[in-house]
Order: C-alpha cells, then sequence, then structure tokens
C-alpha cells in the first residue's frame, strides 16, 4: 500500500499557519468559524479584519481576550462595507496600498440591513474583499427570519405553520449586477476551492466578495458533526453550487453529473421538518431551473477534492 | 493670507483644505451641500489633495470617516438634519471609539413636516453621543473653528461637531480672511503617514465588553471631556496668537454691570450685537459658543451676579414638554445659587429669523410679564 494517509493527502496543501486560535467561543461544528479560519490561511499576516455586528462580535473575543491573530476592527451593524472602504482608503491616504482590508459578515449585515452599503462600495469598486458567510438566519440573537432565509424554513420569527413563505434571496446576482472584478461562492466542505478563491481574491484590485454557505447546527436544526457534510450536499443537490464570476463571466468549480435530489439536503434539518412533498417539490423544481440557468453561462472547470 | 468674501460653507471647505485632511466623504442634504462641491472643486483644481469620496448616504459618509480614522488618517463629513440624525449610532460609535473626526452641521430644522430653516434641533438632539459640540456667530469663525477643532479632537481623542446656522451663515458670503498654508502648519501637526495599528501587534479593537470594562471606558470618557475646557483655552489663545482671532467658549459683550442679559448661540448673537449698537441699548449678550462640554462655571460667573435682574434666553429649537434647549442647559447651570435673577424664554424654533424689529416686540412681552414668548406669535 504505502503512500500518505488518505486526510494527510487532502490537507497536506493546506498551509499550517493559524490566524485564528483554539478555545474560541463559536458553537461545537460550527462552519462559519472553520471557513474563516481557512480563509485566514491563505489571507495571511497583511490582513486586517473589519467585523460588523455578527456571530464574530462573539467568536472574536471578548476583551481582553482575542481568537484572531490579526487586526480586527469592530463596527455598527449596517456599516461592515463603508467601515471597512473607509479603513482601506484612510491606509491609502497615508502609503499603505498593500494592507488587504477584509470586511467580514453575516447574512443579516449583507443581505438586509447592511445591503446599501455593500451595493456602494460595490459599485464604487473599492478595493475590499467582503465575506458574507451565510447561515441563513439572524442566528447571533437566536434564529430570526432574514432574507437569506430559504422557503418554508422555520425561525424563532417563523414558527411553525407561519414558516417562511418567500425564496431566499439571490445575492451573487444583485452583486453580479454591480460588475466587479470577483465574486464567488465557497463552503468548508471543499476547502482546497476555499483556499485557491482567497488566494486568487488577493491577487485582484477593487471589490471581492465571497458568499460562503456555513450550516449552523443549532440554528438548522443538526448535529454538531453534520455541517461538512450539510455542506457537501448543498453543492451536490444544487442548492448552494460554487461558482467564480470574473468580471462578468462564470466559471462552476464543482460539476456534478447528475444533482442529488434536494431531499437529501432537506431531510436531515430539522428547521425544515414541517415541508409538505409538494413543497419539497416545488424548491426542487426551482433548483433544477437555476442550476440550468448556470450551466447554460458558465464555464465548468470540475475539481475532484477527496 | 488673503481676504475672500464667502459663504459659510465655503469658509469650511477652506478650512479642510488648509488642515490637510486625507479623507472626505461626501453626500449632498441642503444647506450644507455647497460644503461638498465647494470640495469637490478644489479637489478637481488639486488644491485639495486628499481622498475625496462619494458615498451613497449620510450613514456611509460617517462609517467611511470612522474607518479612515480607525486607519489613523485625518478625516471629514459634513451634514444636516436628516442626514445627521441618521448618522446617529455613528455618532456615538465614533465617540465611544475615541476617534479625533470633525464634522460640520449646517442646523436645519427636523421634520415632519419638511422643513429646511435653521432649528439647531438636529445637532442638539445629538447632545448626549460625547462630541464636542461648538455653534459659531459668523462665517470667519466657522473656517477658523475648524482648524480648531482637528487639533482639539486629536488632542483629547474625541470628535468635534462644528455647528453653524443653515442659511443664516451657510449661505451668507462674508469677508473672511483665509490663513496661508503656511500659517496653519504653525498651528495644526501634520496628519499621520503611518497607520496607528501594527500588524504584528494584533488587537481586537472595540469588540464586546461588560458592563465594568464598560464602565471604566466611560469614566475615562468622562474625564477627558472635563479637560477640554483648559485645552480649548490653551488652543485658542495659541491660535489667536498666530490669526489674532479669538474665540472664547462663552463670550461676553456689552456694558460690564447690564441689568439684563440676553444669552444665545449661533449666528443670533450678531443680530443682537447689532441691535445694541444701532439702538445705544444698554443690555449684555453672553454667548455660548462651547455647547458640549457645557462651560457651566463660565455661564455662573456672567449670569449670577448680583446686577443682574434679567436673563433673556434666546433659544432656536424647542424641546418639546421644556422650552430651549440652551435654556434649559443654563437652568441648570444655576441650579442651586440663590438670589437669581428672572428668566425669560424667547423662542425661535422653526429657524425664524431674529430681525430688530422682532427683538424690540419681543422686550415689550418681557415687559409685560411674558415667560415663554413664541417669536412667532410677534410677526
Amino acid at each position: 500500500m504505502g503512500g500518505e494517509p488518505l486526510m494527510k493527502q487532502v490537507f497536506n496543501d493546506i498551509p499550517q499557519e493559524e490566524y485564528m486560535l483554539s478555545g474560541h467561543t463559536a458553537c461545537p461544528g460550527c462552519s462559519a468559524a472553520l471557513s474563516i479560519r481557512h480563509a485566514t490561511k491563505a489571507l495571511g499576516k497583511e490582513t486586517v479584519f473589519v467585523i460588523t455586528a455578527c456571530c464574530f462580535s462573539i467568536i472574536s473575543g471578548q476583551l481582553p481576550l482575542r481568537t484572531f491573530e490579526l487586526n480586527v476592527f469592530h463596527c455598527p451593524f449596517p456599516s461592515a462595507a463603508s467601515t471597512g472602504s473607509g479603513l482601506k482608503r484612510g491606509l491609502a491616504a497615508m502609503g499603505d496600498t498593500t494592507t488587504q482590508v477584509v470586511v467580514l459578515a453575516g447574512d443579516g449585515g449583507t443581505f438586509d440591513i447592511g445591503l446599501q452599503g455593500l451595493s456602494a462600495a460595490a459599485e464604487r469598486n473599492e478595493d475590499i474583499i467582503f465575506i458574507c458567510y451565510d447561515n441563513e438566519a439572524y442566528m447571533n440573537t437566536g434564529m430570526q427570519r432574514s432574507s437569506a432565509t430559504p422557503f418554508g424554513s422555520k425561525s424563532a420569527t417563523s414558527p411553525a405553520p407561519k414558516v417562511k413563505e418567500n425564496p431566499k434571496k439571490d445575492i451573487m446576482k444583485i452583486i453580479e449586477a454591480h460588475a466587479i472584478p470577483y465574486a464567488a461562492t465557497a463552503t468548508v466542505a471543499y476547502p482546497k476551492d476555499l483556499l485557491a478563491k482567497f488566494q486568487k481574491a488577493k491577487t485582484i484590485k477593487g471589490f471581492r466578495f465571497f458568499h460562503i454557505l456555513c450550516p449552523c447546527p443549532p440554528g438548522w436544526g443538526v448535529e454538531s458533526d453534520q455541517t461538512v457534510e450539510l455542506s457537501r450536499l448543498a453543492v451536490e443537490t444544487g442548492v448552494f453550487p460554487l461558482y467564480e464570476v470574473e468580471n462578468g463571466e462564470v466559471t462552476l468549480n464543482v460539476t456534478p453529473q447528475t444533482l442529488r435530489p434536494v431531499a437529501d439536503y432537506l431531510g436531515s434539518q430539522r428547521r425544515f421538518s414541517t415541508l409538505s412533498a409538494e413543497d419539497i417539490s416545488k424548491i426542487q423544481a426551482t433548483i433544477d431551473r437555476s442550476w440550468q440557468a448556470l450551466l447554460n453561462r458558465s464555464n465548468t472547470a470540475e475539481i475532484q477534492e477527496g | 493670507m488673503e481676504q475672500k468674501i464667502i459663504t459659510g460653507n465655503q469658509a469650511v471647505a477652506h478650512a479642510v483644505r488648509l488642515s490637510k485632511t486625507q479623507v472626505v466623504s461626501a453626500y449632498p442634504i441642503t444647506p450644507q451641500t455647497t460644503v461638498m462641491e465647494t470640495l469637490a472643486e478644489m479637489w478637481a483644481a488639486g488644491e485639495y489633495t486628499g481622498e475625496y469620496v462619494n458615498v451613497e448616504s449620510e450613514y456611509t459618509a460617517l462609517s467611511y470617516c470612522i474607518g479612515a480614522a480607525y486607519a489613523g488618517a485625518r478625516a471629514f463629513t459634513a451634514s444636516s438634519a436628516h442626514g445627521l440624525a441618521y448618522m446617529h449610532e455613528l455618532i456615538h460609535w465614533a465617540a465611544g471609539a475615541r476617534l479625533p473626526l470633525v464634522m460640520t452641521n449646517a442646523n436645519r430644522a427636523m421634520g415632519a413636516p419638511w422643513c429646511i430653516e435653521s432649528d439647531q434641533l438636529d445637532s442638539l438632539s445629538q447632545r448626549d453621543t460625547g462630541w464636542i459640540q461648538f455653534y459659531c456667530a459668523n462665517v470667519q469663525e466657522i473656517l477658523d473653528t475648524v482648524i480648531l477643532a482637528f487639533r482639539l479632537a486629536e488632542e483629547v481623542h474625541t470628535p468635534v461637531m462644528v455647528c453653524y446656522d443653515g442659511f443664516y451663515l451657510s449661505h451668507t458670503y462674508e469677508a473672511v480672511n483665509i490663513p496661508s498654508p503656511e500659517v496653519i502648519s504653525q498651528f495644526l501637526p501634520n496628519p499621520r503617514t503611518q497607520a496607528l495599528f501594527d500588524l504584528q501587534t494584533p488587537t481586537n479593537h472595540h469588540g464586546l465588553v461588560g458592563s465594568e470594562a464598560m464602565s471604566q471606558l466611560m469614566q475615562v470618557r468622562f474625564k477627558a471631556m472635563a479637560r477640554v475646557f483648559d485645552r480649548y483655552n490653551l488652543l485658542n489663545t495659541q491660535y489667536a496668537g498666530i490669526t489674532r482671532r479669538s474665540y472664547p467658549a462663552v463670550e461676553y459683550s456689552g456694558p460690564e454691570n447690564a441689568k439684563t442679559l440676553f444669552v444665545t448661540a449661533g449666528g443670533m448673537a450678531q443680530t443682537i450685537k447689532s441691535f445694541f449698537s444701532s439702538t445705544e441699548r444698554e443690555e449684555a449678550l453672553v454667548r455660548i459658543k462651547m455647547f458640549r462640554p457645557f462651560p457651566m462655571e463660565d455661564i455662573r460667573r456672567y449670569l449670577a451676579q448680583s446686577h443682574v435682574e434679567r436673563i433673556i434666553l434666546v433659544d432656536r429649537n424647542v424641546c418639546m414638554g421644556v422650552g430651549g434647549i440652551f435654556a434649559q442647559e443654563v437652568r441648570a447651570a444655576l441650579a442651586g445659587l440663590s438670589g437669581l435673577p428672572e428668566m425669560v424664554e424667547l423662542n425661535l424654533a422653526g429657524g425664524l429669523d431674529l430681525t430688530p424689529e422682532l427683538l424690540s416686540k419681543a422686550l415689550l412681552a418681557v415687559q409685560e410679564g411674558e415667560k415663554m414668548i413664541w417669536a412667532v406669535n410677534l410677526l
């Protein structure tokens, strides 16, 4: 047999440097913490985070503690993109053009309360990286519905039978409409893909946007060891395709031969426990349409990951 | 130095240029708009050499400055009325984060209904945010105060709001001495050229704290605010040494033994002064330039004097259920003292113009014993 163990083969390309200290206060199995940990490995030391009100207000540590081995500046909820842009512009005014300013916001701070400032920063093509880690509800305050919450999901403010009636907002389409140089989706189930995208984004000037789907064990009603599996299922079912948009050109990064049925993804999540068979058919039809639309306008480059 | 005939808004733009501001975030709102238009012209002409960013809202205008100040850059924005209200949580945030920002506010009424006249409720509603607040009385003072504000903000790590009457000062042309950059560089240090933070020393800035740490931080800010009086007086003296123009926190003008004192803030002081000189009256004027921190000792020194029989508190704003806001502050400063003079309020809420005719009528109403005189009823 010989050779390296499988896990080592998978992960030996991932940088060993750590910019998130262990012992932080994320929930067990938090895929947002795992995503950002990997993102920082690609971003490196010359990075400053601007963090708006979100789970990372807590995860980044209550003073005097800190989680990040990077400078972090906190800011009010709607101001993520604008504070980050101002910070970058302030550095530029003092002659520093190399420090990366990375904004971290949840789906609330991106899809909802932060959308105006985000849109404006994208329109001005501010030289920052904006990361939306999307756990599909206001999870830090206890799972209230956001415009990223999917159709049919229960939440603390859309309890059964008043589950969410409207589909999730398509933030990537909104971002694409701003004609920025780079936008990408990612999940922790494909860590090399996630790292490669951040490494690419670092080399691009202008507004760069990341949409990372982050399964949330307490919010979605799943076990803490299920988040990577769910992230993968989201890609394999077409719920959350992995793709990049570079100056308007779409590249699909993972292209399954056939999509797995969406029921495989929905079934294990307690937030979807009240979905009827008819609801699931409706969701499947929506995914089939959007997947085909994405295929029609994209180049494909299949990535095989273990 | 050159002398130019300019408006209050143009005076702000000149001061921002002279202060070597590094980041300006711009968003229009009447009557502030021409501040940003003038700065844009200076930017296009290469006279203002910092960053000039057109943003999509006042909310972003201030959060942009907060970001720039996080980096350590000298940053500026301007607003009025609803724009200032829209910034509200960020106004708190900037003070809590001890950022040395300067923002000007051309005072304007708060709707509903829509009204663009020069009521001061917009900036007075920001009283408790922890910013230093100044109210200017003429166009020259606006220019000088913005420059003073940058130095003061950076020395006490507290943001400064420079307020002036919308239209009455924002759009009125006056002859203004514009100092040369060389003169200003004697007073205001050059802005930073290196970031405030160090990539090698990661820090979690302005993150979560508990009540004990929060209370300690608030006490530190409270003490810093108390230092503003002395610091401002010192800077004002130094600035006067260079420009021969001085702006005390509270300005007294008129005869020393005046029995009646007018107390006001902003451009109305100019009208009252000219009213005195044209009618050879025996009243005196106390003008409050510094509103936060509130100069209680100066107020007591000028107002609680045995020869003062009556104080007429002139406000262009009103706190519903209480009265004029400057009046309220003056009453609080005098609380507990014995033998206080009679206090009368003249209220011009809504941005009414204080004319010599109105002042004459108001004095008659005072003679008739009215305590709360609504200027609108005298028109």
